[in-house]
């Protein structure tokens, strides 16, 4: 009997705000030029890659109650910048990080459907929700949902928004719509005709068990940080098991960790490569930072290069705002400090060492392979690639292992269809109009 | 050298609305043939009450594929998140290369609160004040980052000098922002706003922080009339000569080319009609018509809404502004890159630097 290969699906991470964002590298190229978002779009396009995905952030990060410093700040507004690359690309999927609690669905739901018109069906949106004060401030809204209202908030959002994109026809005939739930009171009509894809691509990406149960519900792909083989196995299963419930198959929701390569003629030469990106990602300021952020405390007398503090760490101390939160510190501090006595290892060398989440590192033939089995092996559909420079951090993987995935047959070799759904393989949402 | 009053450069606008549009092939190429007239901006009117596009979507869809042109896509700032928008508008600004406006209005039906579900409709005055608070806000985000915060020192390992960001920590009536934005400082410092000052309850928002009013006007002194109220206003705001620059607005009908321009239209005027001032006539009186008003100093331009959108803009383009350009009173090629350098408006000073201080 014969097996037949399933493909891989692949989309581009762009590398703005985030700590893996390597911006003293001499390499590295603005977060905020349209021309860097052009390098990069191009090039996954060139790669024949699923789609391109924006992050998004609606407060800076504070430290010790200031703005932090040490990483990429600034960024531009993820829907403006896509409808723009729509523009310099053909067939790449567009995907907009959202947040569902500062946005309402009437306005949202028009500008998603408004990109997938202008981009001949190639939207997506990566939906996400907070419940944080201290973004609040910025908007009308204020923070105020409790943690339990966010997935509510959100599913509701995406109901009503997928209510609003059935009730325009292709010829831009409109159903009145009435909305009445528990977050949203809404009637009227939309004013954008059904657009090429019908709904753009939902993506979600939480990893709780309601973030899974709201994925199985409604998602269209997974956006999870699962990167080892098996940890990838256990997360697929449970969530592919879940969609029965609500009368969805396997194929129906696309499993995409979010992963990072690094590449090297040798396994030598790419573990080598790896470490120095190590060392550029988790500078000596950002070592204490990170410190500081699992001890809760000031740690800035501290050399990076000696030992850990030997003092516990104070509990929710807050001192860092607008980033996710680091769980049991009082566990992590323990399991850093074993780290630490273990391998003799610096502050420094430890927070490297326990924050390392590259994923695939090694020659092409090697990561094509490992990519490859973690698709035959039930762990992911596909990858969400997270490159560490800005404009030139595609570039590697294009050229040199796309190839062999698809002499593998293990990739695509060309576009078949137009929009991103057929890219995926998701079927058309069936129509109420 | 920037003409304050009397006759400085003269500025051409044109909107690029067509009824229910969403394919971004026609919108590309009605912004690409004002570019080739070298008009100053384009708008694209956006509206809850009526179906089309996301304006600012469609205007970010047509950057990259012009060079020089103004876009101006009309936000509203009644139903929005102020902070959405000033991203949104400074984003429009780094994807264009500094060529952003944006043309401010307000939400006013029942039938558009109802869409959103949190407020009810309320009055012009009402909504034309939160409107001047979130242009005001919006210039304080464009302003918490000063131009040269990033400084990718790694020697420190700091990406920027936070001291060179600021909380706004504005509170308006209806709505209070922390700041500071998320989005650098766009290329134009400020992208260009400008607001329709027809109607009174938006003249004191036009004269306080629009560069660009539009006036719909039947005749020059008319429109001088509304330009220099807002100016004595917008003087009292200690603002500068000059601004906001007042472009009259009118539609444009030059389907009967041929012909001269219909008796009362033309060389008499527009016509007062339920859409606003409306010439119907040729391209060439047209510009007869745009040159008297100009040379009459009631106008710094004008700003030209065509009927039939191909159409006229193509006659607007090939008659009218070819004919303006020959007798020299219009640009023959973009000297600058900015929509500001365009309009001949100076890149504002950032209010935090200025100050010099930490937020």
């Amino acid at each position: 009997m014969t097996v037949r290969r399933r493909r891989m699906h692949l989309a581009a991470h762009f590398p703005g705000v985030n700590s893996t964002t390597v911006w003293a590298d001499p390499r590295s190229r603005s977060q905020i030029e349209f021309s860097s978002f052009e390098h990069l779009a191009r090039t996954a396009e060139r790669g024949l890659f699923d789609f391109f995905f924006l992050a998004e952030g609606l407060r800076l990060r504070e430290h010790k109650g200031r703005i932090h410093d040490l990483d990429v700040v600034g960024r531009p507004e993820s829907l403006t910048v896509l409808n723009a690359l729509a523009g310099v690309t053909e067939h790449l999927g567009l995907a907009a990080t959202v947040n569902a609690t500062f946005n309402e669905p009437y306005e949202l739901a028009r500008r998603l459907a408004t990109l997938d018109h202008l981009s001949g069906g190639r939207a997506a949106w990566n939906v996400v929700t907070s419940s944080d004060a201290f973004t609040g401030e910025n908007f009308r809204r204020g923070g105020f949902l409790d943690r339990a209202d966010r997935y509510t908030r959100a599913a509701e959002f995406i109901e009503v928004a997928r209510e609003l994109w059935d009730s325009g026809d292709s010829d831009g005939v409109f159903r009145p719509f009435a909305h009445r739930g528990q977050h949203f009171d809404i009637a009227g009509e939309f004013g954008v005709p059904r657009s090429p894809q019908g709904h753009p691509v939902v993506i979600q990406a939480g990893d709780s068990d309601e973030g899974r149960e709201f994925a199985a519900a409604t998602a269209d792909v997974v956006f999870t940080r699962h990167g080892t083989l098996e940890a990838g196995r256990s997360f697929y299963a449970d969530v592919k098991r879940r969609l029965a419930r609500y009368g969805r198959t396997a194929d129906d929701l696309k499993i995409m960790p979010g992963v990072t390569v690094v590449l090297g003629d040798t396994a030598a030469e790419a573990q080598e490569r790896a470490a120095g990106i190590r060392r550029q990602q988790v500078s000596p300021q950002n070592a204490i930072l990170a410190l500081e952020q699992v001890w809760g405390a000031d740690l800035s007398s501290y050399d990076p290069d000696g030992p850990l503090p030997d003092f516990d760490p104070v509990p929710d101390s807050g001192i860092s705002q607008g980033r996710t939160r680091r769980g049991d510190t009082v566990a992590i501090a323990e399991k850093w400090r074993a780290l630490s006595r273990e391998k003799g290892l610096s502050i420094r060398q430890t927070v490297i060492e326990a924050s390392a989440r590259q994923s695939f590192i090694g020659t092409p033939e090697a990561v094509a392979a490992e990519l490859e089995e973690f698709v035959t092996r039930d762990a992911a559909d596909g990858f969400i690639l997270v490159p560490h420079l800005t404009l030139g951090g595609l570039d590697e993987f294009v050229d040199r292992v796309v190839p062999l995935l698809q002499e593998r047959g293990a990739f695509r070799t060309e576009y078949r269809g137009a929009t991103l759904r057929s890219h995926l393989g998701l079927s058309d949402p069936a129509g109420r109009g | 050298m920037s003409p304050s009053y009397g006759r400085g450069l003269l500025h051409l606008a044109a909107a690029i609305d067509q009824p229910a549009v969403f394919d971004a092939g026609s919108h590309v190429e009605l912004a690409r043939l004002a570019e080739r007239g070298g008009l100053d901006f384009v708008t694209l009117d956006d509206t809850f009450a009526r179906p089309g596009p996301d304006a600012l979507c469609v205007l970010s869809r047509v950057a990259p594929a012009t060079n020089r042109v103004g876009l101006v896509p009309t936000v509203t700032t009644t139903h929005t998140e102020p902070f959405h928008v000033q991203a949104a508008v400074a984003t429009l600004d780094w994807v264009s290369r500094g060529r952003a406006g944006w043309r401010i209005d307000v939400s006013g039906t029942e039938g558009e609160a109802r869409l959103f579900g949190r407020r009810h409709a309320a009055a012009p005055d009402e909504l034309w004040r939160e409107a001047g608070e979130v242009a005001d806000v919006a210039a304080r985000l464009w302003d918490s980052w000063e131009d040269d915060a990033e400084i990718r020192d790694a020697p420190t390992g700091r990406f920027l000098d936070r001291d060179k960001l600021h909380h706004v920590d504005f509170a308006g009536d209806s709505f209070s922002v922390k700041g500071p934005s998320i989005v650098p400082r766009p290329p134009q410092g400020h992208p260009v706003r400008v607001v329709d000052a027809t109607e009174g309850h938006a003249r004191p928002v036009a004269a306080r922080y629009a560069d660009v009013a539009l006036v719909q006007a039947v005749s020059p002194a008319q429109a001088a009339a509304v330009r220099d109220e807002l100016r004595r206003r917008a003087r009292e705001f200690g603002r500068g000569p000059g601004t906001p620059r007042v472009l009259a607005s009118l539609l444009i009908d030059l389907g009967d080319g041929e012909h001269a321009a219909e008796p009362g239209h033309g060389g008499g005027g527009p016509r007062q009609t339920a859409q606003g001032p409306l010439y119907r006539g040729g391209p060439v009186d047209l510009a007869e018509l745009i040159a008297a008003w100009y040379k009459d100093g009631a106008v710094d331009g004008f700003h030209l809404t065509p009927a039939e959108p191909r159409r006229d803009l193509e006659r607007l383009v090939n008659g009218t502004v070819a004919l303006l350009q020959h007798r020299g009173l219009f640009r023959t090629f973009y000297p600058g890159s900015t929509l500001r350098e365009h309009l001949g408006l100076a890149r504002p000073a950032n209010r935090y630097a200025v100050a010099g201080g930490a937020s």
